[in-house]
């Protein structure tokens, strides 16, 4: 688990920065005259990994998002970005991001605005001849290359902001709500995309209200409310983790049930149902191939696991309204 | 680098979003009409037998009223069309992505305020040009020192330009206009009454001018302005409302150079503190 410190970290200790880690905070804090948007921020995201940021509305997101871009200045607290402290210019040369809802001057057709943003971030002239057009090809815009974005759709904007986040190939790439406004076929673009920028080294932080986006897509997510991180996940050890089945049977036995102990770690029959867990999902064929040789009338084989969005509202609890 | 890309996109943001073709069809439709009313007044002299020195001090008066005009027009387009730039972008949060480029928050607010000096150069040029060459090529007559006076209407235009600048660091667009215009009404009031001191022979009026363009001195400009375009004679015989009665010394035009260097400074200041 890259979290480092949740609740309670001491203000006055020193972050103690690792090249390990595309990013760290320590209390990162952000005040608004007499509202706390952050109340103490702290976690690390490793490099080359897509890290999910969870939490509800108000939840300070957006503001720690902007902060750790410094387009906010902290209140207190510190962080390192790319081994750079938070408002290094130069830094940024490496840094990609998809502000939420992206718009820009609408009077840019597609293929000026990737230049443009290329030109800003350094980009040399000749490379971005050949970054533009591949880009537009990515993102599925190449028919509009040269429309005007005042005619695009919220999805094309969206498309077009993604392909401006990633024209300079940055490390470090931050997304705020890419899949909105995005269709299907776009949520799968985008979730391919991001995979591809996490193969080639990249670091993506990504905030999303689409919980089943980041489940398929992230490595890592922290879930934080009120600024603070309350607890992370590391989603490729998922797999690893506990599988509830249930099974519904006639004629099972409990000598069928100790049977399954080589691939079980617990089972309860009660009547007719069976409630066990395994460890492994290849277990699981070979579960309902015993019972079945054993000569149990299967009516129900199903297996359960926490999804992202159950773990959210376990963690976050009930929505109480704002 | 990025200085120059950003004055490039804002001065192609207005040759693309038309404001400025916009802005120099209104101007050639001002020519036009300028340019018949000298005509016209023409016509009448030649019909008449009046003097060619009051016919000439005549024609040379319309020339500082088509100036004026030009000069208030250039003024209100300068605060129109800057007025959404920075507050706008802010609100639509289009800045994000600016801001988050590799450059530093005072090259975005140069960049832009190159890219409108850019524009208002173009502007004035061919307003101030055109009405120059109306005067002369239909009514015979021209400016005293027409470069001087070009000049200082370009140092009143980006003066305008960089309050405005300045308030939409901090305000909204409707807020930023509202004040920007509220300010350059309020000096050019304060012109008008101390130039009406003249009359009263009254150093309150005058006290009353200098305050005002000390808040805000973007009329004392257009007035040091006329005084460099009047003719000599035309300006000492107080023979039209721009009359050397009360002229802004060059005092009062370094101060609004100053001024302009102040506010300057206070939007790129306020523009790196802020959070966008």
């Amino acid at each position: 688990m890259s979290l480092e410190t949740a609740r309670g970290a001491a203000p006055e200790s020193p972050l103690n920065y690792s090249d390990n880690f595309a990013l760290q905070t320590q209390n990162l804090r952000k005040v608004f005259g007499d509202k706390v948007a952050v109340r103490g921020l702290s976690l690390s995201v490793r490099r080359g990994e897509i890290f999910g940021f969870l939490g509800p509305n108000g939840a300070g997101k957006s503001t720690s998002i902007k902060m750790l871009l410094g387009l906010v200045k902290p209140s207190a607290g510190e962080a390192v970005v790319l081994g750079a402290p938070l408002g290094d210019v130069d830094v940024r040369r490496k840094i990609g991001f998809l502000p939420e809802d992206f718009r820009f001057y609408d009077w840019l057709t597609a293929a000026e605005l990737l230049e443009l943003h290329g030109r800003l971030s350094g980009v040399p002239a000749d490379k971005l001849r050949e970054r533009v057009p591949a880009l537009l090809d990515l993102v599925g815009l190449t028919p509009h290359r040269d429309k005007r974005l005042q005619n695009f759709s919220k999805g094309m904007h969206q498309r077009i902001g993604l392909a401006q986040a990633l024209v300079h190939e940055p490390e470090l790439i931050f997304l705020d709500e890419p899949t909105s406004g995005l269709d299907p076929m776009g949520r799968r673009l985008v979730r391919d995309i991001l995979r591809a920028q996490r193969d080639r080294g990249a670091t993506v932080f990504l905030n999303s209200h689409l919980l089943s986006e980041i489940e398929i897509t992230c490595d890592q997510v922290v879930f934080i409310r009120e600024g603070e991180v309350i607890t992370s996940r590391d989603l490729r050890q998922q797999h690893e983790e506990e599988i509830r089945v249930v099974v519904r049977a006639r004629k099972l036995n409990p000598e069928h049930v100790a049977g399954l102990a080589r691939w079980t770690t617990s089972a309860q029959l009660v009547d007719e149902q069976l409630t066990l867990t395994t460890r492994s999902h290849d277990a699981l064929p070979d579960i309902l191939r015993h019972l079945v040789a054993a000569g149990a009338d299967i009516y129900q084989f199903t297996p359960e696991r926490l999804s992202l969005e159950e773990l959210f509202v376990q963690i976050m609890g009930e929505d109480r309204g704002l | 680098m990025a200085l120059w890309i950003m004055a490039g996109i804002t001065f192609r943001e207005a040759a693309r979003k038309k404001i400025l073709w916009t802005a120099l069809i209104a101007g050639f439709g001002f020519l036009v009409l300028f340019g018949l009313g000298l005509h016209y007044q023409l016509d009448d002299f030649n019909r008449g037998d009046m003097s060619a020195f009051l016919r000439y001090q005549i024609l040379s008066a319309m020339l500082m009223v088509g100036l004026y005009t030009m000069d208030l027009l250039a003024v209100v387009m300068t605060i129109l069309t800057s007025v959404d730039t920075i507050s706008g972008e802010i609100a639509s949060r289009t800045i994000q992505a600016i801001a988050t480029k590799p450059m530093a928050r005072w090259e975005v607010v140069v960049g832009k305020w190159l890219g409108f000096t850019g524009m208002l150069a173009f502007y004035v040029t061919m307003m101030f040009g055109g009405t120059l060459a109306v005067g002369y090529w239909i009514g015979g007559v021209t400016a005293q020192h027409p470069f001087r006076g070009g000049l200082l209407v370009f140092l009143e235009c980006i003066l305008a330009l960089t309050v405005t600048f300045m308030f939409g660091t901090w305000f909204s667009t409707l807020t930023n206009g509202v004040i920007v215009l509220g300010l350059h009404g309020l000096a050019f009031l304060g012109g008008w009454i101390e130039q009406m001191s003249g009359f009263a022979e009254g150093s309150r009026l005058v006290l009353l001018g200098v305050l005002s363009s000390l808040i805000m001195p973007s009329e004392a400009v257009w007035r040091r302005a006329a005084f460099e375009m009047e003719s000599p004679l035309a300006g000492s015989l107080q023979f039209s409302p721009f009359a050397d009665i009360s002229v802004p010394s060059l005092t009062m035009i370094g101060y609004a150079v100053v001024y302009l260097l102040i506010s300057l400074s206070i939007a790129i200041y306020h523009f790196h503190q802020r959070d966008l």
